[in-house]
C-alpha cells in the first residue's frame, strides 16, 4: 500500500519533443512535435511547409511544357513518373495519340524509376532502423538505373525527360541492351537484400505488427499505393484503370495481410520484381524503329474544361488536376500528391507508441518531402 | 620485466616503475584506439563497396589524428543552461576508468604493466561500472531532451547487461579457481582454451559486451536516426573527443579481456605472446565491426527483456554446469 501512495505522490510530467526539422530521420525537412510520457507517444502532430515552393500557383504562369521540370521536383526520386503524370493529364485533354516507341521508352523508364525509388525507400528505411550497409548497397544499383538515365536524357535526378505527346529523346544506339543486361544483375542483387534484410530476427522483431492499420482505416484516409495495398485491398491503377500501354504486360499486384510495417517494407521488393518483369516484356517488345513524338500543335492549348487524371506513382495515387480556359496556361493546377496524403495518417499511428516505434512507422508510410510540401 | 606478481610492498623503485608502466598504457590504448577507429572506417569502406579514409598521409593513415586534432582545437561549449560543473565532469567520469582497467590486462606473459592483483577480473567489472555515471551525468546535464532519453536508455542498458556480463565469466573464474587474470590465462596456457569448455559462457559474454560497449545492434543510447547522437549530443571539441575516446578504450579493454578469458589470452604457439594477444584482440573488435555492419538496432524494451529473460538464466544455468562439471571431474 505505501508503495502505490509513493508512486502516486512522484510527480511526472509530459514532455514535448520536437523530431526535427533537422533530424537525421525525416526524409528531409520534415518536423514533427511530439507530446510524450517516458518513451511512450501521446500525442504526434506534423509540421510541414519547410520545402514548400509553390508549385501549383507557379504553374498558373506557365505553359504547359515549362511545367514538367517542375514536376520533377515534387518527389524528386522519381521525376520519370511525376513528368508523366502531368503529360499523360494534358494528352488524355488534347485526346493525343502517342507513338509506339513513346509508349515504350515511358514505359521502361517509369519502371525503371519504380525500381530506383523503391531501393532508396528500402535502403532508407533500414537506416533509419540502424542497419547501415543496406542505404549503400543500394546506391550501386541505383547508379546503374540513373546512369541510364542519364545517357538517355543528360540528368541524373531532374530528368525533364517527357514531352507532351511523347518522350524528348530517343533511346542512343545499344541503350535497350543495357536496360537488358540490367535486369538479370537486378534480380540477382534482389535475392541479395532478401538475404540480408528479411529473415534478420532483429529486423522482424521492429517491424512485425508495428503501425497497424486495417483497409477501412486506409480508405477513409484516401491512403494510396503501398500503404494501401499493405492491408490486403487490391488497387493499383496500372491495373484498375490501365494507362499508357499497361494492358499489355504481364504483371502482379503484390499484397500485404496484415498492414504492418513488414507488410510495407516486402511489399516494396516485391514490387521491384515486378517492375523488373514489366520492363523485361518492354524490352522485347520494344519496336525497333519509329517516332518517339506524336503530332503536338507548336503550342498545346488544352481546351476549356476542367481534366484530371490519376497514375500509379510510387508512393501512391499521383494525379494532376487541370482546370483549362483554353489557354496555353492552366487557369489552376491541383496536384494530388500521394505522399502528402498518406501523412496524414501518421498523427494516428503514432498514439500510445513508443519513440523507438516512431522512427519505424514513419519510415514505413515512406513519404518524400518535396512531394508533401510541393 | 614488467611484473610485480612478487612484490609484496611499495617501494620508491617499483612505485616509479607503476608510474612509467602507466604513462606505456596510456600511449599504447591511445595508439590502439587511434588505429582501430581507422580500421573500423576502413573495414566499413570495404564491407560497404566504399574506399574509406585514404587522402591524409599513405593510406589515410594520418585521418584519425587529424580528426582528433580537429577536436582538439574546437571552440569549447558548454550550453548556458546546462549543469556546468556535472557537465564539466562527466567526460572525466566516464573516460578514467576506461583507462584504469587496462591497469590489469596481462599483454603477455612479461607484460603486465601497472597492477597483478588477485582480483583483477573483479575489479574489471568493478570499475567499468562507474562508467554508467559518467554517461548518465552527461545526459543529464546537457539538459537537452534527447541527451536525457540518450542517458537514461544508456544507464537501464549498461546496469541490465552488466549482470549477465559478469555472471558469464563466473564460469571462467572457476574454471581457473581464480579471479586473478595471469592465472586464467596460465590455466588455459597448459589446457585448453576457455571457449571450448565456456562455450555457452562466451556466447553470453560476447552478447552482453557488444551491449556493454554500446554497439551495434545494441547501440540504443546514441542512436543516430532516433536520438540522433544520444547522450553526448550536446558536446563538442574535446570533451566530445574523451566520449568518442571512452568508447572505443573500452572495446579495445573488452577485446583484450575477451582474449584474456576465453582465448587464451598471451599463449599460443610458435609466435610471441604480444602478437598472439594482438591478433584475438584484433579478431573481437574485427567481429564487432562486421555485426555493426550487418544488423539494424534492437529496439529498448526487447533489449531488456532479452537481457533479463534469455541471458541471466542462460549465465545462471552455465555457473551451475561449470560448478557441477569442476565437482565431478
Amino acid at each position: 500500500m505505501a508503495l502505490t501512495d509513493e508512486a502516486q505522490s512522484i510527480r511526472t510530467e509530459e514532455m514535448i519533443l520536437n523530431v526535427g526539422p533537422q533530424h537525421p530521420s525525416t526524409h528531409g525537412v520534415f518536423r514533427l512535435v511530439v507530446k510524450i510520457s517516458g518513451e511512450t507517444i501521446i500525442e504526434a502532430e506534423p509540421v510541414i511547409g519547410y520545402l514548400h515552393r509553390g508549385t501549383e500557383k507557379l504553374a498558373e504562369d506557365l505553359q504547359y511544357t515549362q511545367i514538367i521540370p517542375y514536376t520533377d521536383r515534387l518527389d524528386y526520386v522519381s521525376a520519370m513518373i511525376n513528368n508523366y503524370a502531368l503529360c499523360h493529364t494534358v494528352e488524355r485533354a488534347l485526346d493525343l495519340e502517342i507513338p509506339e516507341r513513346a509508349e515504350y521508352l515511358r514505359i521502361i523508364t517509369m519502371e525503371l524509376q519504380r525500381v530506383a525509388s523503391h531501393l532508396l525507400a528500402v535502403g532508407s528505411y533500414l537506416l533509419d532502423l540502424g542497419a547501415m550497409s543496406p542505404f549503400l548497397y543500394v546506391f550501386q544499383e541505383r547508379e546503374r538505373i540513373v546512369q541510364m538515365f542519364n545517357e538517355l536524357c543528360g540528368a541524373r535526378l531532374t530528368y525533364n525527360y517527357m514531352r507532351v505527346g511523347g518522350v524528348k529523346w530517343d533511346a542512343p544506339p545499344g541503350w535497350i541492351d543495357q536496360v537488358r543486361d540490367f535486369i538479370p544483375f537486378m534480380r540477382k542483387k534482389l535475392k541479395m537484400y532478401d538475404d540480408l534484410i528479411t529473415g534478420n530476427e532483429i529486423f522482424l522483431s521492429r517491424v512485425r505488427g508495428i503501425g497497424v492499420f486495417n483497409t477501412e482505416t486506409a480508405l477513409a484516409y484516401g491512403l494510396s499505393g503501398i500503404n494501401l495495398r499493405s492491408t490486403g485491398f487490391d488497387w493499383d491503377l496500372r491495373k484498375k484503370k490501365p494507362y499508357s500501354i499497361y494492358n499489355r504486360f504481364d504483371f502482379e499486384v503484390p499484397l500485404g495481410k496484415n498492414g504492418d510495417c513488414f507488410d510495407r517494407y516486402i511489399l516494396h521488393m516485391q514490387e521491384m520484381e515486378q517492375s523488373l518483369r514489366i520492363v523485361e516484356q518492354a524490352v522485347e517488345q520494344f519496336p525497333s524503329s519509329g517516332p518517339v513524338l506524336g503530332k503536338v500543335p507548336k503550342m498545346v492549348r488544352v481546351p476549356a474544361g476542367e481534366y484530371y487524371s490519376g497514375i500509379e506513382g510510387t508512393r501512391g495515387e499521383l494525379g494532376f488536376y487541370i482546370v483549362s480556359e483554353g489557354k496555353d496556361k492552366p487557369y489552376r493546377m491541383k496536384i494530388r500528391k500521394p505522399s502528402f496524403v498518406n501523412l496524414q495518417l501518421l498523427p494516428e499511428l503514432l498514439k500510445g507508441q513508443s519513440m523507438a516505434n516512431l522512427i519505424a512507422i514513419l519510415g514505413a508510410v515512406d513519404i518524400v518531402l518535396g512531394e508533401v510540401d510541393a | 620485466m614488467w611484473n610485480w606478481s612478487g612484490a609484496s610492498h611499495l617501494t620508491w623503485l617499483n612505485g616509479l616503475a607503476m608510474l612509467i608502466g602507466t604513462v606505456i598504457v596510456l600511449l599504447l590504448a591511445l595508439g590502439v584506439v587511434t588505429y582501430t577507429i581507422y580500421a573500423q572506417r576502413k573495414i566499413l569502406g570495404w564491407m560497404q563497396g566504399r574506399i574509406g579514409p585514404n587522402r591524409l598521409g599513405p593510406f589515410g593513415l594520418m585521418q584519425t589524428i587529424a580528426d582528433i586534432l580537429k577536436l582538439l582545437i574546437k571552440e569549447d561549449i558548454i550550453p548556458e543552461k546546462a549543469d556546468r560543473s556535472l557537465f564539466l565532469l562527466a567526460p572525466i567520469l566516464a573516460f578514467v576508468p576506461s583507462f584504469m582497467v587496462l591497469s590489469v590486462i596481462p599483454f603477455s606473459r612479461t607484460h603486465v604493466f601497472t597492477a597483478n592483483i588477485s582480483i583483477g577480473l573483479l575489479f574489471y567489472i568493478a570499475l567499468s561500472a562507474i562508467t554508467i555515471h559518467g554517461v548518465m551525468l552527461g545526459g543529464w546535464a546537457s539538459n537537452n531532451k534527447y541527451a536525457l532519453i540518450g542517458g537514461m536508455r544508456s544507464a537501464a542498458q549498461m546496469l541490465s547487461y552488466e549482470v549477465p556480463l559478469g555472471m558469464s565469466v563466473l564460469g571462467v573464474a572457476l574454471m581457473a579457481g581464480s579471479l586473478n587474470l595471469n592465472t586464467i590465462v596460465m590455466s588455459q596456457h597448459t589446457g585448453w582454451w576457455n571457449i571450448v569448455p565456456q562455450f555457452l559462457g562466451f556466447c553470453i559474454f560476447l552478447v552482453a559486451s557488444t551491449a556493454e560497449l554500446n554497439r551495434t545492434p545494441f547501440d540504443l543510447p546514441e542512436a543516430e536516426s532516433e536520438l540522433i547522437a544520444g547522450y553526448h549530443i550536446e558536446y563538442s571539441g574535446f570533451r566530445m573527443a574523451f566520449f568518442m575516446l571512452t568508447e572505443y578504450v573500452y572495446l579495445f579493454a573488452m577485446a583484450a579481456l575477451c582474449a584474456t578469458l576465453f582465448l587464451g589470452g598471451w599463449s599460443g604457439p610458435f609466435l610471441p605472446g604480444w602478437l598472439w594477444f594482438a591478433i584475438k584482440v584484433f579478431a573481437f573488435i574485427f567481429f564487432q565491426f562486421w555485426i555493426q555492419n550487418t544488423m539494424p538496432r534492437i529496439r529498448a524494451d526487447h533489449l531488456m527483456s532479452f537481457s533479463w529473460k534469455v541471458l541471466l538464466p542462460l549465465s545462471l544455468f552455465n555457473i551451475v554446469l561449470t560448478a557441477v562439471f569442476k565437482t565431478i571431474v
